[in-house]
């Protein structure tokens, strides 16, 4: 009985190694486990054995039947893993093939980085404030310290609707109207849509974006206006960049400065990029002119501020090293996309 | 303004580096645009002179020229101008040379003209760049034989034999300092900047004896408008060109050189920045000279030989008779200096800037002396000018200048002056800055500080506040050297609600694949054709620009859809093959009684899709839905549009296929597919399909306050139902019917298919919904929702819907 034992285990095994169908596996399984299957027909034998054979019989068989289904569990964990390869292999795919289209809008280059400007300053405690765009004269000019023929009109042709209201040439109009509606402390930025009569060239549009600042408060000095739009530059520009300040003259500044940037291109040198100047200029800035103050009602000797004003197509074409400004009201796809 | 590095150098010392003079003195408030040295085109040009001219052998208009070029060996050029002598001195442009050539540099080698070697050429004036302006004693069509005015060292360069090689600045001046728009000025600033010493002589000039009031009667009757005339006679005039030096700053200044007298007025204004004019005394009638406001209709020929009508509000000098000039603008063409004049009135007068500035605007002609007038001059300068342009006379020899002078309507005022606190200084810019320190800037720039206050300089018409001499105290100390801090104390920023929403609406519209776009606030009122607005539309009644760039862009819009049906055409005729836009943008709609527009926020948005032959007007409305959805509005209506619709854009859209978007009964926007017509209009080839949305309108509808619904714990019962009905009726009502019908447990109704064709009666289709149901209480039974079912479709039926 013992070598019929050991002659089934060799058997299964070596039946079992040729078996390469998983569904054979069953067949397999009856045949040599099944309730009519070799083993358990040795073991009805098992009556006739002596009373010291049984336990030693009933241990191999035991064992027998744990390795043949051992074997078999091996044997069929193999089998499917060697089919499971063959699936995987016959699913391959050539991923090179373009993906399924999924649309992405794409916001316009000078919202992304108009929203870019706003996280600065909302971080720095400015608030967002909006204003009309058809504007008064008043708004725009006689409360900034600009009365009719002022020569610094001159510089900021306008679209007049009738003699006293205009498309606003500045977003400044925004802060005097501010100004006349809050106490100090103020800090806001006001960007918008401001107009000037330019015919359209890759510099000039009769359209662009102003971002404007101000803060009102006791003790602000221009030392404040230099750190606040420095830091602006480092965040825009990142934290290699350097810039310049350099008088200028605004009628609702005193004293006024406009900002330079360290050309990109030439480190300074001078290069055609920036004119063999080696600066961008890049915004207008200044100390809230005392006359602008009393107009709107703040007292300029006990508060002062600061003031500033930047152009959106001129930042977002440097960042993007866009050349021609009219590629932003174009609306072309082909340019949309690639932002 | 473009400075003369020589001329500046009579003033200050200025020996750096141009490029240092450059940054400094643009580091303190006086911008250098460019900069530029005189003919440095010219290469290897020197002076030479001919020592033999022969006839060219083989033509009869050449000659053979041997020429001293300081080389020991003569150089043979052949030349065929007419002018050149033997002993003569010219430019010579030797082999490997760079001259000028109808504007455009080219170079010069040797070659054989005819057979002769040519080892050069021999230059015109224009060659070099210059003209007979410059040295009027030399032909135009001819070779420049050096006069004495010239080095005439043989071998020396020609540009610094001819005095052809300045250095000149050009300048940006700002509004508030004409006093800059002058040597002197900009000498002074030079001077502050980099610590030198300012050169500047009273001037003065010796004169003839004689009474200028016998001469010459000066009235001012318009006293605001010339705040000072001062005249001056010169007798014995003797016309002619001014010397080299003179010439040659003022070509480097960019002003023509004329004659003597011309150039003195001129090289006066660009030194002392202040217009002078000179009036040919027999041409001023009477001997008498009024300031006077035009009369109606007056006219005047000036300088430039064009007749200009006048209006009373202008200014004009004129004698007992006519105008003679338009004050501060430009002189009349007939008392202007002649070859043959004899005696020569000066004026150096102060006329008010505003006005200079709108006669100047409204006769279209901004001159020189105009631009420094405009931006207002102050009376007291104009004695040194005049002082300046007789001491040119003595000096040019060009007459007698008759001792006494005219001297009208003189104020002497009180100089502008302010507090002068070096603490406040100190506080307003955040420095620290020794007071004596801002006392030297400010000497410097010829302020006086005394008793605590600061007194400006005449000059200096800009001056009112603190603040003013803070600046002029920061920008010598520089701008760079004042410390960057940070604003103290703490604020709170947020966005407001409306930002927030704008943002929410964007950031669906762009996660539903549309890109954003930026256009023009202005349209064409013809836009309103193309999108076939009737006559009568309010929308044509628009905020109107009076001075417009070009009709395109004329009127501000009134609708948004126009300005993204330009996008959409322009990118079809682009052949994009897609083209997905939206913009948030302001309409412009006038107000009855108000002076300023309602400014309110549209959503535009639109596309067409010719990759996507399933996009529909489905898609559309499914934009519209995405974005009611991401806003927080949960029922909306789509209606075709009737007689109450408030979208007047409705023309614009094909009539079957276009909806109202209702929310609680309120029409927030429109969407459809475009009226062939209005395609064809804008020769748009694909179906494009656009909306509007009124977006503050949607921000008060929509819900942002959102309260979680617990998840269902029981299985839903789903059922398929497919009914037969007319056309007509619409989906919406047969979805409606089934809300009624399966309320309470209803939980979606999703349509599924509609279907027309063989198996249905024509004029009638089939439409199928998925109804989901669901109790919150337990699982449904079968019972229940076939219950549900059958209520369903008695509902139906009710509005002629037949279960199929």
């Amino acid at each position: 009985m013992k070598e019929q034992l050991t002659s089934i285990e060799e058997r299964a095994k070596s039946e079992l190694s040729g078996i390469s169908d998983i569904k054979l596996l069953e067949d397999f399984r009856v045949r040599f486990l099944g309730k009519k299957g070799e083993l358990t027909a040795i073991l009805k034998q098992m009556g006739k054995l002596s009373a010291e054979e049984r336990p030693v019989i009933g241990q191999l068989a035991n064992k027998v039947r744990s390795d043949i289904e051992e074997a078999l569990n091996a044997r069929k964990e193999e089998l499917k893993s060697k089919a499971e390869e063959l699936r995987l292999k016959a699913e391959r795919l050539d991923v090179t093939l373009p993906g399924k289209k999924t649309k992405i809008g794409r916001a316009h280059p000078l919202q992304v980085t108009l929203e870019q400007v706003e996280e600065v300053f909302l971080g720095m405690g400015f608030d967002i404030v909006e204003g009309p765009e058809v504007e008064t004269d008043h708004y725009c000019f006689e409360a900034l310290n600009m009365p009719k023929h002022h020569p610094a009109r001159d510089t900021q042709d306008t679209f007049y609707i009738n003699e006293n209201v205009l498309l606003r040439t500045q977003t400044s109009s925004v802060q005097i109207r501010t100004m006349e509606n809050r106490k100090p402390p103020i800090r806001i930025i006001s960007p918008g849509r401001v107009y000037r009569s330019d015919a359209v060239d890759a510099t000039h549009s009769p359209l662009f974006h102003q971002i404007e600042g101000l803060v009102i408060d006791k003790g602000i000095t221009m030392a404040d206006l230099k750190g606040t739009l420095e830091l602006l530059m480092k965040r825009l520009y990142g934290e290699e960049t350097q810039v310049r300040f350099r008088p200028h003259h605004f009628p609702y500044t005193e004293p006024s400065a406009e900002v330079d940037l360290m050309c990109f291109n030439c480190h300074g040198k001078g290069c055609s990029m920036c004119k063999q100047e080696g600066w961008v200029e890049l915004l207008g800035s200044g100390m809230v002119h005392p006359k602008v103050l009393e107009e709107c009602g703040i007292d300029p000797e006990v508060y002062s501020g600061f003031a500033f004003g930047i152009g959106l197509e001129r930042i977002t074409m440097g960042r993007y090293s866009i050349n021609d400004m009219r590629l932003l009201y174009e609306n072309d796809m082909r340019f949309l996309e690639q932002f | 303004m473009d400075l003369s590095m020589r001329w500046l150098a009579d003033y200050v010392d200025c020996d750096m580096p141009i490029k240092d003079f450059v940054s400094g003195i643009t580091l303190s408030g006086s911008k250098v645009e460019c900069y530029g040295v005189e003919g440095d085109y010219l290469e290897n040009v020197v002076v030479g002179q001919v020592k033999e001219i022969v006839p060219h052998p083989n033509s009869d208009h050449m000659f053979i020229c041997q020429l001293d070029v300081g080389e020991g060996a003569l150089v043979q050029i052949v030349t065929g101008a007419q002018n050149v002598k033997k002993d003569d001195f010219v430019p010579v442009a030797k082999h490997k040379s760079t001259v000028l050539h109808e504007g455009k540099t080219v170079k010069i080698t040797k070659g054989k003209l005819r057979g002769e070697a040519s080892n050069g050429m021999l230059c015109s004036l224009g060659e070099l760049g210059l003209s007979v302006h410059d040295f009027p004693y030399a032909i135009e069509d001819g070779i420049f034989i050096l006069g004495d005015d010239c080095d005439k060292t043989i071998g020396k360069d020609i540009r610094e034999a001819i005095g052809f090689n300045d250095t000149t600045v050009e300048f940006e001046i700002t509004s508030n300092r004409p006093d800059c728009m002058s040597v002197i000025g900009l000498a002074r600033e030079t001077a502050a900047t980099f610590g030198k010493e300012l050169k500047v002589k009273k001037p003065e000039f010796k004169g003839i004896d004689g009474d200028i009031n016998e001469m010459l009667k000066v009235k001012i009757h318009n006293t605001d408008l010339c705040k000072r005339y001062i005249g001056a006679i010169v007798k014995n005039v003797k016309i002619g060109p001014s010397p080299r030096w003179m010439r040659e700053r003022l070509r480097a200044s960019g002003v023509r050189p004329i004659n003597n007298f011309v150039d003195i007025t001129n090289y006066v204004m660009l030194e002392y920045g202040r217009p002078m004019h000179a009036f040919d005394l027999r041409y001023v009638e009477g001997a008498e000279i009024n300031v006077r406001n035009a009369k109606q209709g007056e006219k005047i020929t000036t300088l430039d030989g064009i007749e200009r009508e006048l209006s009373e509000e202008m200014l004009v000098i004129a004698d007992a008779k006519k105008p003679v000039a338009v004050a501060g603008v430009m002189g009349g063409e007939y008392s202007g200096i002649m070859d043959d004049t004899t005696t020569v009135v000066f004026e150096s007068a102060c006329f008010d800037g505003a006005s200079v500035a709108t006669t100047a605007k409204k006769l279209r002609m901004r001159t020189d002396a105009s631009s420094r007038y405009d931006k207002g001059l102050d009376p007291h300068e104009c004695y040194e000018a005049l002082m300046r342009a007789c001491q040119l006379v003595e000096e040019l020899g060009a007459g007698e200048v008759v001792k006494t002078v005219i001297d009208e309507n003189y104020q002497n005022e009180t100089p502008l002056n302010v507090e002068f606190s070096a603490d406040w200084i100190n506080k307003f810019l955040g420095t620290d800055i020794p007071e004596a320190e801002m006392i030297s800037i400010l000497e410097k720039l010829e302020f006086t500080v005394k008793d605590g206050r600061v007194y400006a300089p005449w000059f200096r018409v800009d001056i009112g506040c603190k603040a003013d001499i803070a600046e002029e105290v920061a920008r010598i100390y520089g701008y760079n050297s004042i410390p960057d801090t940070i604003i103290r104390g703490v604020a709170n920023a947020q966005r407001t609600p409306k930002q927030n929403f704008e943002r929410k609406v964007k950031a669906a519209m762009l996660s539903m694949g549309l890109n954003e776009i930026e256009t023009f606030s202005f349209i064409s009122p013809k836009y309103f054709d193309k999108i076939a607005l009737p006559a009568d539309s309010k929308l044509r009644n628009t905020v109107t620009i009076m001075n417009p760039l070009g009709e395109d862009t004329s009127v501000m819009r009134t609708t948004i859809i126009p300005s993204v049906l330009e996008v959409v055409a322009r990118n079809n005729s682009y052949r994009n093959p897609e083209c997905y836009v939206f913009e948030m943008g302001n309409e412009y709609i006038p107000v009855e009684g108000e002076v300023l527009p309602n400014e309110p926020v549209r959503l535009g948005f639109g596309f067409y899709d010719t990759t996507d032959s399933s996009a529909d007007f489905y898609t559309i409305k499914g934009m519209a839905d995405g974005l009611l959805n991401a806003v927080g509005v949960p029922e909306a209506e789509y209606e075709r549009p009737d007689e109450n619709c408030e979208f007047a854009e409705v023309s614009a859209f094909h009539p079957g296929r276009c909806a109202v978007i209702k929310i609680d009964g309120k029409q927030i926007g429109i969407i459809g597919e475009l009226h062939p017509k209005v395609m064809e209009n804008y020769g748009i080839e694909a179906r494009t399909y656009i909306g509007k949305i009124n977006i503050p309108e949607l921000m008060e509808l929509s819900c942002d306050t959102k309260t979680y619904k617990p998840l269902p714990k029981f299985p839903a019962s789903t059922r398929d139902l497919s009914v037969v009905c007319d056309e007509e009726v619409p989906a919406a009502a047969l979805e409606k019917a089934i809300k009624k019908a399966v309320s309470g447990i209803l939980e979606s109704v999703t349509l599924f298919d509609v279907y027309r064709g063989e198996q249905i009666e024509a004029g009638k289709k089939s439409v199928s919904y998925s109804i989901s149901m669901r109790s919150l209480e337990g699982t449904l039974t079968d019972d229940q929702a076939d219950k549900a079912m059958e209520k369903a479709i008695k509902e139906l039926s009710a509005i002629g819907a037949e279960l199929r």
